[in-house]
């Protein structure tokens, strides 16, 4: 289950750097390429700096359910992607770019209400 | 440290709105510990977020001003800050003035046709409530005065994202023992462990709440918030302190949006931290303010006998 999280961690924040215009990088940092694609996307936009500590966090929960597997320590890591599902969203809406633009708007809004 | 006795409070716009009761706690657990605040004179706005969008050298200017008034006209050596986007900007003031020419420039002409004395960098230093009480008090002296402990409270403490974010203008943090930490803070887990109460492990304590686009996109925000309320829940808490008035006032106000709009209803509390110290010193929740969150945080109190 954590590969499966961390990779879903991964792929969204391929999604933000391809939707900028850029190749997701293969690179690791401490380990992890979750950090190295945070810091990828962080270029040039501060702001992204604060999904940070969730990437960070991320790993650290991986290690922990590396260590010993962990119903709540499973579920923590779980909402800690989540949050960074929604905050890239958010980013996405707000700089107008792939899925997450405006014109998608009445979509989301069909989700939310629906 | 004795130069956080006295210090200068810029309460700035949200503690004298939304987040009033963060400013009727902050003065009341001030009084309560014996640490003086002289609010600045004739304040401004910090230039939060809209200023700084259209022209951050005009948004420097503005939070230029306050530290000037507070050194210059006040001879004060240390502004208080209890928000986190005032206390983020002052800092970021400050650091440009001590490494941009250009904001030097720029500060030092709006000032001169505003008929101020321009602020230099390194005239006072900028801090947060969290540092006054944690470095003016400490631990061991709050414990001490603590008539009402929190014991059996369960907190999750959420620092929001602007308290350790850009690590650059924050060098005081990491700064070896005693110093708050960049990546885990973790100054108000130990004030409100001083005044008994338990802190729960919350690994989205400084996660974005979506406060910046809480109007542009809702959705977005609802669903940001109802993630660390639920994050909360599971880690334990009871409450959720907080140091923050937009972070604050975007966890009630999205409790009830995503109650209302996704039919997830969350029960955990919010209170400020300033709310917490001050009922554990043995002030009235009134006093404190409790009655002006929307968020019941005295039914919470009341589950665990503390009030």
């Amino acid at each position: 289950m954590r590969d499966a999280l961390l990779a879903q961690a991964e792929a969204v924040l391929e999604e933000w750097i391809r939707a900028r215009g850029e190749t997701p990088g293969a690179d690791a940092v401490e380990g992890f390429r979750l950090l190295a694609l945070h810091r990828q996307g962080a270029r040039g936009v501060p702001s992204f700096n604060a999904c940070r500590e969730t990437c960070r966090e991320i790993a650290y929960h991986y290690n922990l359910l590396g260590m010993k597997a962990d119903g709540k320590t499973e579920l923590m890591m779980g909402m800690l992607v989540e949050h960074l599902k929604l905050f890239v969203r958010g980013k996405m809406e707000v700089e107008g770019l792939g899925e997450f633009c405006c014109s998608s708007r009445p979509l989301r809004k069909e989700e939310v209400h629906g | 440290m004795t130069k956080y006795r006295k210090v200068a409070y810029y309460p700035g716009c949200a503690l004298e709105g939304t987040a009033h009761a963060y400013d009727r706690s902050t003065k009341a657990v001030g009084s309560a510990l014996g640490l003086e605040l002289e609010e600045v004179k004739d304040w401004n706005c910090c230039g939060a977020m809209e200023v700084k969008n259209v022209d951050r050298k005009v948004q420097t200017y503005l939070s230029s001003r306050v530290l000037s008034i507070a050194a210059n006209r006040m001879d004060h050596k240390v502004v208080m800050a209890p928000c986190n986007g005032c206390y983020h900007n002052l800092k970021h003031a400050e650091h440009d003035l001590a490494h941009d020419a250009a904001s030097r420039e720029a500060v030092a002409r709006i000032s001169s046709k505003a008929g101020e004395q321009a602020y230099q960098a390194g005239q006072v230093e900028t801090i947060h409530a969290l540092d006054w009480i944690k470095h003016g008090i400490g631990e061991e002296e709050l414990t001490r005065r603590v008539k009402n402990s929190l014991e059996g409270l369960k907190v999750a403490n959420y620092y929001g994202c602007m308290y350790t974010r850009p690590r650059n203008i924050f060098p005081e943090k990491d700064a070896g023992p005693g110093s708050e930490s960049l990546t885990q803070p973790h100054f108000m887990d130990d004030l409100l462990a001083a005044a008994g109460a338990e802190n729960v492990d919350f690994p989205l304590k400084t996660a974005c709440c979506g406060g910046a686009h809480t109007l542009s996109d809702s959705d977005t925000s609802t669903r940001l918030v109802l993630n660390i309320l639920q994050a909360a829940e599971a880690a334990g808490a009871d409450v959720i302190a907080t140091e923050c008035p937009t972070c604050h006032s975007g966890l009630e106000m999205h409790q009830v949006r995503a109650e209302k709009v996704l039919g997830k209803k969350t029960k955990v509390k919010m209170l400020y931290f300033t709310q917490l110290l001050g009922i554990a010193l043995g002030l009235s929740p009134r006093k404190v303010g409790v009655h002006e969150n929307i968020s019941d945080g005295l039914q919470a109190l009341k589950e665990k006998a503390i009030v």
